[in-house]
């Protein structure tokens, strides 16, 4: 075995029952991913069979020197698309050892709100559409973008081929089908309106999971961007000016909307949502005043607005669910960098659980 | 066939019986290993049935010109990642012709502490966590670091991932799998504090077979290291400043540790490592004090302290063996660069025997 790929990619199923498990935490800003990984004894597919961790919270901002243990629970397996084999990604959230969900772990409290029984009856799907940015690495510039300068205004990109119009495609297609080995429900992806900017969706899925899965996603995605030799970038606006910006729009429905009568179900709920637009807002992503301009196929930060077919609105309903009279609705208010637990339980909560009173 | 790979990478075992054995052995160093290959008959799963070889020790340090054979006692098998098949790797220790052990072999007095029977008796177990950092070759600065300067300061890097964060990942995911394959008991992995710096865990382990099983993984990741074109260090201070240093910390425990009331024996076997302070640190690896300053999550080399989930202590007790009543304790202070079957048997000697 020559070559480092050879060891890298060797099929250990042949040679030991055992296999590696990559334990993955979201660490101390909210937004940085973390892993490292453990042999374990044979094949898991039950997160609750899996053995707690711990890791050293004062090298993530979560925790001081002199007593550092942060503890993380398996909530989430999927194969393991770098390893293969038997192997394992595993998606977790962080305790004190005293068993308290630390500050940064938004996983505890959205679960709460999807165990809830009358969230559970309604069964909440999600869509989301995650869009980020490629940048070259050292330089921190779009990838495909001349150094020190720009490329053609907007216009040809968006699902656009070509080497004059796509940067980056083997990463997006690596990504796809990584995660649909994985057992990641990713529905789709396209090249975005700014180039070097892309999309992939995942979904439709039921409550916690919806999380789960977006993160899973991020942290394959960046895995990938790093054998590339690229950087990815969640930044909601990450160059100013006519360039559009990243969302990761979230598209939803409960039982209720996807049966007879669901578009006055609907339309309910996005009163409610009107009424909580600025609490949604401050959990929505740091930095989304840069993207909510009210240009750009945005709308503009202090205005909720919604409408049938219409980019420009903080809320979009599809025409067929105006035609068919149920559906689902899409919220094109949250950044790229926005955390799914948070939103996906924040949307259910106020449509369902929540009351003008 | 063409390719040169496709020739390192032929399988043997359809066109002959015979195997190919890599000897490998500890120069005059202390820390650089050697290693050299030859033929056998057929395949082999007992070290006891391995032939006795020798080699140069006059071309590593260890012998004068005029009386160089240096004699290897096979003590460990593994398989051979690089070669697959049947062929494997061999850990040897280095005798004189006499069959006395030479200076430099520490396995042979530590295999004697582990065949004490008071300690055969407390079954020790050690789990020992190897950090490392790798370097560019040529120019030995760190892998990923800008030539002529510095990454960002500590703080993305720990478990991290991304082509800004994480530098190196094929060598360790490659020496995770290699290792697995040739039998060691490799735990796990992680990405350090200081950027191209990493961690692999062995174990637990028993007595003798933690140093055996350490060595072979130390090979194997040198020779990673060398198909990448990259330099691993060894060194416990690779970068002097706000950076990290690399430790080989040594989790350890006996029979007596692990059963009811173990907490107590912990307690009194940690008393007694810091009675001996000294006599550990000289063994820990050299360089150590360029890394036991008292910052980076170390004790400051002079003082002598432990803690329940302390980085910053020379002996950290985890929280579950604090709550459960015993378990096992972690010794933070061996370096990068220790000899595993010092350190592991040092342990032994001082908790059990002294």
């Amino acid at each position: 075995m020559a070559q480092l790929s050879d060891l890298v990619n060797l099929n250990l199923t042949d040679f030991t029952p055992k296999i590696i498990a990559e334990y993955i935490w979201i660490g101390g800003s909210g937004m940085d991913i973390r892993s490292k990984a453990r042999t374990l004894a044979g094949p898991v597919d039950d997160p609750k069979k899996l053995p707690k961790w711990n890791y050293d919270g004062s090298s993530t901002g979560q925790a001081p020197g002199e007593d550092s243990e942060v503890i993380l629970y398996p909530q989430a397996i999927f194969k393991d698309p770098f390893r293969r084999g038997n192997n394992i990604l595993v998606m977790c959230d962080a305790y004190t050892p005293a068993g308290e969900p630390i500050p940064t772990n938004k996983r505890c409290a959205a679960a709460k709100i999807f165990s809830n029984p009358e969230v559970e009856k309604e069964v909440p799907w999600y869509g989301i559409e995650q869009e980020y940015t490629l940048l070259q690495k050292d330089v921190n510039w779009p990838l495909g973008w001349p150094q020190g300068g720009f490329p053609g205004p907007q216009g040809p990109y968006y699902c656009g081929i070509g080497a004059d119009k796509a940067f980056g495609r083997d990463i997006v297609d690596a990504h796809y089908k990584a995660c649909l080995y994985a057992g990641i429900n990713i529905s789709g992806i396209n090249g975005e309106v700014m180039p070097g900017q892309w999309e992939f969706q995942v979904g439709p899925a039921v409550g916690i999971s919806a999380g789960d899965e977006l993160w899973v996603a991020r942290y394959i995605l960046e895995r990938i961007t790093e054998i590339a030799g690229v950087v990815v970038s969640f930044d909601p606006k990450p160059i100013p000016g006519e360039w559009n910006g990243a969302g990761a729009h979230c598209n939803y429905s409960t039982k209720s909307m996807r049966e007879e009568g669901g578009y006055e179900v609907i339309k309910k709920a996005i009163e409610k949502m009107g009424l909580r637009h600025k609490e949604h807002i401050v959990a929505y992503g740091d930095g989304n005043e840069r993207r909510l301009t009210g240009r750009h196929e945005t709308a503009d930060i202090n205005t909720f607005i919604w409408g049938v077919a219409n980019r420009g609105a903080s809320i979009r309903v599809g025409r067929d669910t105006e035609k068919e009279g149920k559906g689902y609705f899409e919220d094109r208010r949250p950044a790229s960098n926005m955390d799914p637990y948070v939103v996906t339980s924040m949307i259910a909560e106020t449509t369902i659980l929540w009351n003008k009173s």
